[in-house]
């Protein structure tokens, strides 16, 4: 499948700052893409290029018009370019009501009247908001601004929706229903979303496709799962779901730490500098006696959730403690001397080129 | 919790130094009487007077005459300064500047004028006066836009951006009407401090034209009589209504 929006080798820079920092990346058509990073990675940066409210130093932004024919984003002001934005904070024109507000942007385009009345009429009956169409955004809650925003972004019938932190600004309940709206929303019009985020679990319950950027780099473009269970680099490792991450080094087809082997997935991939992920559902606690223990330690703590229990080991070397997740309750106390062990294809061998491996 | 009853009385002094003057002027407009101070009985026979005084006819329409060139001249241009500065320059030091007129003493402000009038050989005229009530007029007008600026989230101008709108329409459907009540507010205040500003006028107008604040002054040398305690009475009716009025506008449209 060919790309939509192809990002190409772009840089930008605000003062000693790289912002952004030779970013390529393609979106597919029809894709929930999620860019997601802490905050200052540079997700905002890269939307708003795209947009056309900032400007690149280098590098070009084009997208796959009809017939495969590439127009150069770049060459547009943001009123001529084929993709629309949802702001962070919705930047809805308080003085207009909801149809004025979702009307604004067909208007610009000169349609006639009537269109442009069935067409925002459509739109509202998709966002559930028919009922508040001469409604002032001062008289709405929360989630009724964020659906008017989507709907005065979505009228347009762009090629690609953009969408700043659109979850951001609501309260934790509405969220999780616009989570699943937005998801279902995107189904409904075809259209393909662009959604910038820092929560994680936001961008994995909702994207098929996520870029997680840091320092204004791409770390790695993938699906939720691959992410999720190979991760490209330590910062990705770290930054996706739980997990311990042990450092060590790579030698001879054997990963080291701690003064032991430690078994993982394709030690020969890896020479050099390198750490091992261990997710906590993939470790078991068993007893020190066992013949097949990794790793051992004490309990600090336990936490019972219902259906199922972490148990948090500190073991002796390691700076951060092991979570180990399992069904049901602990069973075992804080101070118990227990043993740990996985299954070396669970344990994710990655290197770590920044670091000095006789350091730990 | 309960009242304290003696916190009051500050209070109530502060009031009566605040508005029996006030109090004195409008019910002494009624009086009867010709002497000032002695009420003899109610009567608006000064404010018929008023109307036959051929100076304070002709001063009335010198006054408005500058309060509305000024109002105009000063909110266009104060609104564009505001911008410019806030949308701009983004710089403390600019934005001190462009409203320095409004805090400037008028004294200094008004012999700077003259000065400045005298260089460029500017005959002083209701125009002269009209310039310089522009000058201050336009600060305030700034001062009031500038802070609504502060408000506004200028994501509003690049959403309608977004959304295919060009830099004039969005300047005249988005810009300005996130504006306007400060925009008004701001034409009202220029018009009542233009309305009757003394300082400046008697120094920037020529003998022929006075101001109402001048013919007033003038006036007022030979003692106050009913007549101008009825004139500065509608001065001040005129006044409250239009602050009123301002403070109203941008209390509507705050709530967004």
């Amino acid at each position: 499948m060919t790309a939509l929006l192809t990002i190409d080798h772009v840089s930008k820079a605000y003062g000693s700052i790289q912002a952004l920092d030779d970013v390529t990346i393609d979106i597919r058509s029809n894709e929930f893409f999620a860019l997601l990073g802490p905050s200052g990675c540079g997700k905002t940066t890269l939307l708003r290029c795209i947009a056309g409210f900032e400007e690149p130093d280098a590098g070009s932004i084009t997208i796959d018009s009809t017939a495969g024919v590439a127009t150069d984003l770049l060459a547009l002001p943001p009123n001529k370019r084929p993709v629309n934005l949802m702001f962070q904070s919705y930047a809805l024109f308080p003085h207009m009501n909801v149809q004025r507000n979702v009307a604004y942007g067909l208007e610009r385009e000169g349609l006639p009247r009537s269109e442009v009345a069935a067409r925002v009429g459509e739109v509202l009956e998709t966002v559930g908001l028919t009922d508040k169409a001469k409604a002032r955004p001062a008289q709405l809650s929360g989630g009724q601004r964020q659906r008017v925003a989507l709907a005065r972004a979505i009228v347009k019938r762009p090629r690609l929706l953009l969408l700043d932190e659109p979850l951001s600004a609501l309260d934790r309940k509405v969220r999780a229903e616009m989570q699943l709206e937005l998801k279902r929303l995107q189904h409904e019009v075809g259209i393909t979303f662009v959604v910038v985020t820092h929560d994680q679990e936001e961008a994995m319950s909702m994207a098929d496709t996520i870029a997680v950027m840091h320092n204004g780099r791409v770390q790695q473009v993938a699906d939720p799962v691959t992410l999720y269970s190979r991760p490209a680099n330590v910062f990705v490792a770290d930054f996706i779901g739980d997990g311990t991450l042990i450092p060590g080094s790579a030698a001879g087809g054997t990963f080291t730490a701690l003064g032991r082997t430690l078994p993982c997935a394709n030690p020969a991939s890896v020479t050099g500098a390198a750490v091992i992920m261990l997710r906590p559902e993939f470790l078991s606690i068993t007893a020190v006696t066992d013949p097949e223990v990794v790793l051992e330690g004490h309990v600090m703590e336990t936490h019972f959730f219902g259906g199922s229990s972490t148990t948090v080991v500190r073991v002796g070397g390691l700076d951060a403690p092991v979570v180990i997740s399992s069904p049901g309750a602990p069973r075992h106390g804080v101070g118990d001397h227990v043993g740990m062990t996985w299954a070396a294809a669970d344990a994710v061998l990655i290197a770590d080129p920044g670091r000095d491996p006789g350091s730990s | 919790m309960p009242k304290v009853g003696w916190l009051r009385v500050p209070l109530v002094i502060t009031y009566a130094f605040l508005y029996l003057p006030i109090a004195v002027l409008v019910v002494m407009s009624f009086n009867a009487s010709k002497t000032p101070f002695i009420w003899t009985g109610f009567s608006t026979k000064w404010y018929g007077e008023l109307l036959n005084n051929e100076l304070i006819r002709e001063g009335f329409v010198n006054t408005m005459i500058v309060a509305v060139g000024a109002t105009i001249l000063a909110t266009v241009l104060g609104t564009l300064l505001a911008i410019g500065v806030a949308r701009y320059f983004r710089s403390a030091i600019v934005e001190a500047y462009s409203l320095a007129p409004a805090i400037i003493p008028d004294l200094a402000l008004a012999i700077g004028l003259l000065a400045l009038f005298g260089m460029l050989g500017v005959t002083l005229s209701l125009f002269s006066v009209l310039l310089s009530h522009v000058v201050f007029g336009m600060a305030f007008v700034a001062a009031v836009v500038i802070a609504r600026l502060g408000q506004t989230d200028s994501s509003l101008e690049e959403a309608s951006r977004d959304l295919g709108a060009g830099a004039t329409t969005t300047f005249v459907r988005i810009t300005l009407p996130s504006l306007a009540p400060a925009i008004i507010a701001g034409a009202l205040l220029v018009f009542t401090l233009s309305l009757d500003e003394f300082v400046i006028a008697f120094f920037t107008d020529g003998p022929s034209t006075p101001t109402l604040p001048i013919v007033i002054y003038s006036m007022v040398r030979f003692g106050v009589t009913p007549e101008i305690n009825a004139l500065a009475a509608l001065l001040l009716l005129v006044s409250f209504t239009i602050v009123l009025s301002a403070q109203r506008i941008t209390r509507l449209t705050d709530s967004v």
